[in-house]
């Protein structure tokens, strides 16, 4: 599974990342290769653990999420497993796609923090593993994921700031930019792997774990009320 | 053991159970009988903490579910009318899960499994995916993991629904041998009424979400004055066809027809 979802990162690595690449560095802004691949690394975490999450529909559909229900366990127990489990997934994706783009030619500009970037990956991944669950637990059939990808997923992944640099935007897009935890996220990968960031890394750390809290109560509570 | 007095569920203007009345003792083997869409699957999931009730009072081994879930759900087993494994793991790794989350020690949960698979004919097979299973085993899966934590209550929704007859005998010889020797109290609902004559003690005829007759297999059969239990039940219910809402698998069914258009 975590090898069959890295076609969609490759994807935009590759065609946006060497497609764009010449009129970005026209435009003065350097190589576009090492601004998009925290992007797209933001982007394979996002994918993943929101859909983690989402995956309570099946275990729904299916009928395992019946014997989970009905164990002796506290649902917010349930809950925060699930978030974790598909947190882990989601973090392992990131560091597959971070390989790559090493591989593609992205070279973060100080190995020794490479590793920081670590706490990004899970930090994003728990934040959007929450939200998985949390819608996951609301959804009643899958007709309703499409939904949830066009209107909840792409706008998160394209307002966050992976594809383009948060600056002199216009103001309801510089508004719905920073309202988006991706944002956080996908800035304080580019922070610590090519050393330029729109917001301090200290207070994108600080977003991701509000937004963590938030999510994971939501996707408890929302987990809590589930009746089968 | 389960005291369920003027229970009711009602689904926005639909009521799916109507003021049910009823008490199962402890060891007893009470069958509850209904047509489709008669209210039984909605009662189980009421029972066993799935569904708040609208009004009414259950008691579950002197607990209240809607106060004391976990407690609750620590007393019962329960085999649901869908397949509730998970199919990407073996047979054994399903069992140990089930044991995890209900908090039975690692050993006893090595001995139980061992016992509980090789009566149910499955230790062979222990290795194998779920998905690699028949739907004959696949029950039997489902049956033996109820058991594991030694419950005092098991559930059984339907469990012998698409089984040949060699399973459904066998499966209902193991449930009658646990009942006995472990004093398990097994409330099942079944199609089958041969298989609710043979097993069950007692027997609840519920029909539009109401309780329309209770009594022995021979009670029932002498309160509408008929010579079998089918006949019994078609004299209380009728012989009107009923629908039933779609369950999930035939949701995912249709959604699958819906692809490949």
């Amino acid at each position: 599974m975590i090898v069959a979802s890295l076609g969609q990162p490759l994807l935009y690595l590759l065609v946006l990342g060497f497609g764009l690449g010449p009129v970005f560095q026209k435009a003065g802004n350097g190589s576009y290769l090492q601004f998009v691949a925290p992007g797209v690394i933001g982007m394979s975490v996002l994918f993943t653990s929101v859909f983690s999450g989402i995956g309570l529909l099946w275990d729904r559909q299916f009928g395992f999420l019946k014997e989970t229900l009905v164990a002796p366990v506290p649902r917010a127990t349930v809950m925060i497993g699930k978030t974790l489990g598909g947190a882990t997934v989601a973090t392992i994706q990131g560091l597959l796609v971070l390989a790559i783009c090493l591989i593609a030619g992205f070279r973060p500009v100080n190995w020794l923090t490479l590793p920081l970037a670590l706490v990004f990956m899970i930090m994003t991944a728990i934040v959007f593993a929450g939200l998985g669950v949390a819608i996951g637990s609301k959804l009643q059939d899958i007709q309703g994921m499409q939904l949830i990808m066009n209107f909840v997923v792409l706008p998160i992944y394209f307002l966050s700031g992976a594809l383009f640099p948060l600056t002199d935007l216009p103001t309801v897009l510089n508004f719905l930019t920073r309202i988006d935890p991706l944002s956080y996220g996908v800035d304080g990968l580019r922070n610590i792997m090519i050393g330029t960031s729109q917001f301090p890394p200290e207070l994108s750390l600080a977003v991701l774990a509000v937004a963590a809290l938030i999510f994971i109560a939501l996707g408890s509570y929302s987990f809590s009320k589930i009746q089968i | 053991m389960i005291r369920v007095e003027n229970l009711s569920k009602k689904f926005g203007e639909v009521t799916a159970v109507d003021n049910v009345s009823f008490e199962v003792a402890a060891g007893e083997i009470f069958a509850f009988l209904g047509p489709n869409g008669a209210g039984k699957t909605t009662t189980i999931k009421m029972l066993t903490t799935l569904l708040k009730p609208t009004s009414g009072k259950i008691e579950i081994d002197g607990l209240d579910p809607a106060k004391q879930s976990n407690e609750v759900r620590k007393r019962f087993g329960i085999v649901f009318q869908d397949p509730s494994l998970d199919q990407e793991l073996t047979a054994e790794e399903n069992m140990d899960l089930h044991g995890v989350l209900y908090s039975v020690p690692r050993k006893l949960r090595h001995e139980r499994t061992e016992m509980l698979l090789t009566l149910f004919e499955l230790w062979d097979r222990r290795k194998s995916y779920v998905k690699e299973f028949s739907g004959g085993m696949k029950r039997r899966l489902e049956i033996a993991r109820g058991f594991l934590h030694t419950p005092k209550i098991l559930f059984l929704d339907e469990p012998t629904l698409g089984l040949d007859p060699q399973s459904r005998n066998q499966l209902w010889t193991h449930v009658k041998n646990l009942n006995q020797s472990e004093g398990v109290t097994v409330f099942l609902t079944t199609h089958y009424m041969d298989e609710a004559e043979r097993v069950a003690e007692r027997i609840a005829v519920i029909d539009h979400g109401k309780i329309i007759a209770q009594g022995s297999p021979d009670e029932l059969k002498r309160q509408t004055d008929t010579d079998s239990l089918e006949a019994a039940f078609l004299r209380l219910t009728g012989s009107t066809i009923r629908d039933e809402k779609a369950g999930a698998a035939d949701q995912m069914r249709e959604m699958a027809r819906m692809w490949r258009k």
